[in-house]
């Protein structure tokens, strides 16, 4: 009993590793659990159009942060004839092109490939602390029509956040109060009004912040960035939309830059305008998170099969399948009780299938058999040693498989030639097996072994060759563990097997009878 | 119907392929111990130290280079059985009932040549019968003469009597009969009839042939419900005896009757089949729990045999009805 305990803590334990495993890498990291996942990624073009006055120029352009929910796949940065370099500074990564001197229009170019990801990322840090808002200073008459606003605002509100929509969308209202409009004009830019909405705050002891970002929309050109307004909030920043007043962040919309710094600096030029375009497409998700996982060294992926050389890693994609074979054949033979001639030839019999396709394949093996035991049935005539025999038939198989692709070639049937992937040795071992088989037991046996050994094959290949199942066994190779934990499990299946439930049918009969 | 269900098996106590190789043979048959049944020569001699009847050891052929001297070993025998030494299933057994001159007579009066005989030793040596294709040899045994009680009931053979001896203890036992679409072997998938044979009497219970149930013997047409084994309790101490000799839990007994010599031992096996239960009607199960309920093996075989024979006997008085009625009612019950 205590082993019996030991042997299923045994089980759930590598099942468990197994399924561990498994989620880890689909929740963490990203796997996506179907093949045909995919993930649309972003192409957004930025293009910095200046007046240079021959002058030395320097351009400085922020470019957007890295979060954890956001993957920049590549980035380029054009600009002939100019140097470039990139820049960290406190407040995010910034692109900076310089030249010596240059006159006329001149245009750079920032390109980066993103997308965004759902997997857990941890809490932003604690180093992200908000400064004790300054009082800012606004002129008498404005100052008191800011007052007027904020209490009327806070009258209306109950909570920081509450305040926060309220006073945006009092702003923004459609009937304007006095002291509205005295602070906000239907001129004023959306710079003014992200920039009086942080002072209001701040005179109110709310800290916030600035946050320029670009919405993502499929073919979309001549894009500039929008302004949010990120207040903190119990803890945490939270983006205000300034123009509604709604809070969160929007779908699609990435980012771009926090805080005050401007967005573009050019020296030695003058009218500068920046422009974005925006390209959607789709990407299959499981390369798009391979290549992330390898660029920051996950120590799952980089001890992986992926780390390995593509040759190998496509040698892999074929032995990995075969665990699948080998539960196959298990679940045939102790759950269905078929008879096979060799434990795992069918297995083998399934590899060759997957490179010759179903049907080529199986007329392949049963013309290389059939002909092996007719010419096997006349070498054990001949008195031969064992090993001599079998070494015999392998030439004989060898010359089938040539007269086979030579013929086949003769008559222009491209697909009989893949006979060569056919596993020389076994289907020796097979012919030989099978011929004793006949001489022993008949031939009725040998159709009941041969069969069964060509309906565990294509079953196998069936399995095999299904692209989830495929896709699966290769990208979550922990499958494994979860597949040895069944084997494991049917290694203790004491059961019938289904072909005793006919063996033993005539037996019913009798208890049928004896219970009337 | 061609399925039944598991639980209905269940219930009858049938003993399926992986209950018998995980619960019996690997549970108690130690690795180890296989060569002592495999190799029918090793067997033979613990057989012959345990002071057990086996059939008389002609001569034996171990290479390639002494299959010319056959002729000289044959030579004063007309009648001889040839065997592979770790062949299975009667696989490679030639049998020899007439000798004259040049010419040799099977039991079916097909007549051969020596050349032919020294092509099967051949054959033998080489390994075409031997489990795994290993190199064999070749043992030629005196041929066992059919007791007349089964002259009736056989078919150009000698029907074998195969008893599973669990522990020591005679479990089950059933009766071989070979018939023409066996070719004379007493093998049931190659159509030999097995019959069912009470452990208290030694009397047969039920018999079937491909699995169907079969009231008398395809060929010589005799009724199987008159059919009683004869030295039944010699049969069922030798049987019981061979758990000393080889220390397998769980091995099937071979044993034949021989005119002359009466009961012997000609072959044990440690994978015995699960046939038995078909022919018997009954599964294996319950006995097997009854034996391994026992706290303490008996040593000497007599006391098991008897303790079998009691424990596993047919008794018709709480039964009711004859095995007799139990077919007519089973014909009416249709499927």
């Amino acid at each position: 009993m205590h082993a019996k305990l030991r042997f299923y803590f045994l089980v759930i334990l590598i099942m468990g590793l197994g399924i561990g495993l498994i989620l880890y890498k689909h929740f963490a990291l990203g796997f996506p659990l179907l093949p045909d996942d995919k993930k649309p990624v972003w192409t957004i073009e930025a293009k910095i159009d200046f007046v240079a006055k021959g002058e030395p120029v320097t351009v400085s352009f922020a470019l957007p942060p890295q979060t954890p929910n956001i993957v920049l796949i590549e980035e380029d940065f054009a600009s002939p004839d100019y140097g470039f370099s990139e820049l960290p500074s406190q407040t995010g990564r910034r692109a900076q092109w310089s030249k010596r001197s240059a006159t006329g229009p001149q245009t750079a170019y920032y390109r980066a490939r993103i997308y965004e990801t759902d997997t857990i990322t941890p809490s932003p840090s604690a180093a992200d602390l908000p400064a004790e808002p300054e009082k800012p200073e606004f002129d008498e008459v404005l100052k008191t029509a800011a007052t007027a606003l904020l209490d009327q605002v806070r009258s209306k509100s109950s909570n920081t956040e509450i305040f926060t929509r309220e006073l945006i969308t009092t702003l923004n209202s459609s009937a304007p109060s006095q002291s509205q409009s005295l602070l906000l004009s239907e001129q004023s830019s959306e710079d003014y009004k992200t920039h009086l909405i942080i002072n209001l705050l701040a005179l109110e002891g709310i800290s916030a912040r600035i946050v320029r970002g670009l919405y993502l929309e499929d073919g979309r050109r001549r894009q500039s960035l929008t302004n949010f307004v990120e207040v903190y909030l119990g803890g945490q920043w939270r983006l205000f939309n300034q123009n509604s007043g709604v809070s969160g962040k929007p779908d699609d919309f990435l980012l771009w830059q926090r805080g005050d710094q401007s967005l573009l600096d050019v020296v030695g030029g003058k009218k500068s305008q920046i422009s974005f375009s925006i390209i959607k497409n789709f990407q299959s998700t499981r390369n798009l998170v391979v290549r992330d996982s390898m660029n920051k060294q996950a120590g799952i992926i980089d001890f992986s099969i992926y780390s390995l050389p593509i040759e190998q890693q496509s040698a892999f994609k074929m032995i990995l399948l075969l665990p699948i074979g080998a539960l196959i054949v298990v679940i045939m033979r102790l759950l269905v009780g078929l008879r096979t001639s060799g434990t795992f030839m069918p297995i083998l019999i399934a590899l060759a299938l997957i490179q010759t396709t179903l049907l080529t394949g199986i007329v392949i093996f049963l013309t290389v058999v059939g002909t092996g035991l007719l010419i096997r049935s006349y070498l054990s005539r001949l008195n031969l040693l064992f090993v001599a025999r079998i070494s015999a038939v392998i030439i004989v198989v060898i010359a089938i498989m040539a007269g086979i692709s030579i013929i086949s070639n003769k008559l222009g049937l491209d697909q009989a030639m893949t006979v060569t992937f056919f596993p020389m040795i076994i289907l020796s071992w097979t012919i030989e097996r099978m011929s004793v088989l006949w001489e022993e037991d008949g031939p009725r046996e040998v159709f009941i072994q041969g069969g069964g050994s060509l309906l565990t094959a294509i079953i196998a290949y069936l399995f095999m060759t299904n692209r989830t199942i495929e896709y699966l066994s290769f990208n979550f190779p922990e499958l494994m563990l979860v597949n040895l934990a069944f084997i494991l499990i049917l290694g203790q299946y004491t059961g019938y097997r289904l072909s005793e439930l006919y063996r033993f049918h005539s037996l019913e009969r009798r208890n049928v009878s004896d219970k009337r | 119907m061609f399925l039944t269900s598991a639980k209905k098996l269940r219930s009858l106590g049938i003993i399926g392929m992986n209950q018998r190789n995980f619960g019996l043979i690997s549970r108690y048959n130690p690795r180890h111990l296989y060569p002592l049944v495999d190799d029918k020569l090793k067997t033979k001699i613990l057989a012959q130290q345990a002071g057990i009847t086996v059939p008389k050891l002609l001569g034996t052929v171990q290479y390639q280079h002494d299959v010319k001297l056959l002729k000289e070993i044959l030579h004063p025998y007309d009648q001889f059985v040839i065997k592979p030494v770790k062949g299975s299933g009667g696989k490679g057994i030639l049998v020899i009932t007439e000798h004259d001159h040049n010419l040799y007579f099977k039991p079916s009066g097909d007549a051969i040549q020596l050349a032919d005989i020294e092509r099967h030793v051949s054959n033998i040596l080489s390994g075409l019968h031997s489990l795994g294709g290993k190199p064999d040899t070749v043992m030629i045994e005196s041929l066992i003469q059919l007791d007349p009680v089964f002259s009736n009931y056989s078919y150009e053979g000698i029907p074998d009597i195969r008893i599973i001896v669990f522990r020591g203890y005679p479990i089950m036992a059933m009766l071989r009969l070979t018939t023409h679409a066996s070719d004379g072997k007493a093998n049931l998938h190659q159509g030999a009839v097995g019959v069912g044979i009470d452990i208290g009497t030694g009397s047969a219970l039920h018999a079937v042939q491909y699995g169907e149930t079969v009231l008398h013997h395809p060929d010589t047409r005799k009724t199987f419900s008159e059919l009683v084994i004869p030295h039944w309790d010699k049969l069922l101490q030798l049987a019981a005896a061979c758990y000393e000799m080889t220390g397998l839990g769980y091995l099937g007994a071979d044993l034949v009757l021989d005119r002359d010599q009466g009961p012997m031992i000609i072959e044990l096996n440690a994978r015995p089949g699960l046939s038995i239960q078909v022919a018997n009607y009954a599964g294996l199960a319950p006995r097997v729990a009854v034996i391994e309920a026992l706290k303490t093996v008996d040593l000497d075989p007599q006391i098991r045999a008897a303790f079998s024979k009691k424990q596993f006997s047919v008794d018709f008085s709480t039964n009711n009805h004859t095995p007799r009625e139990q077919h007519t009612r089973s014909g009416d019950a249709g499927p």
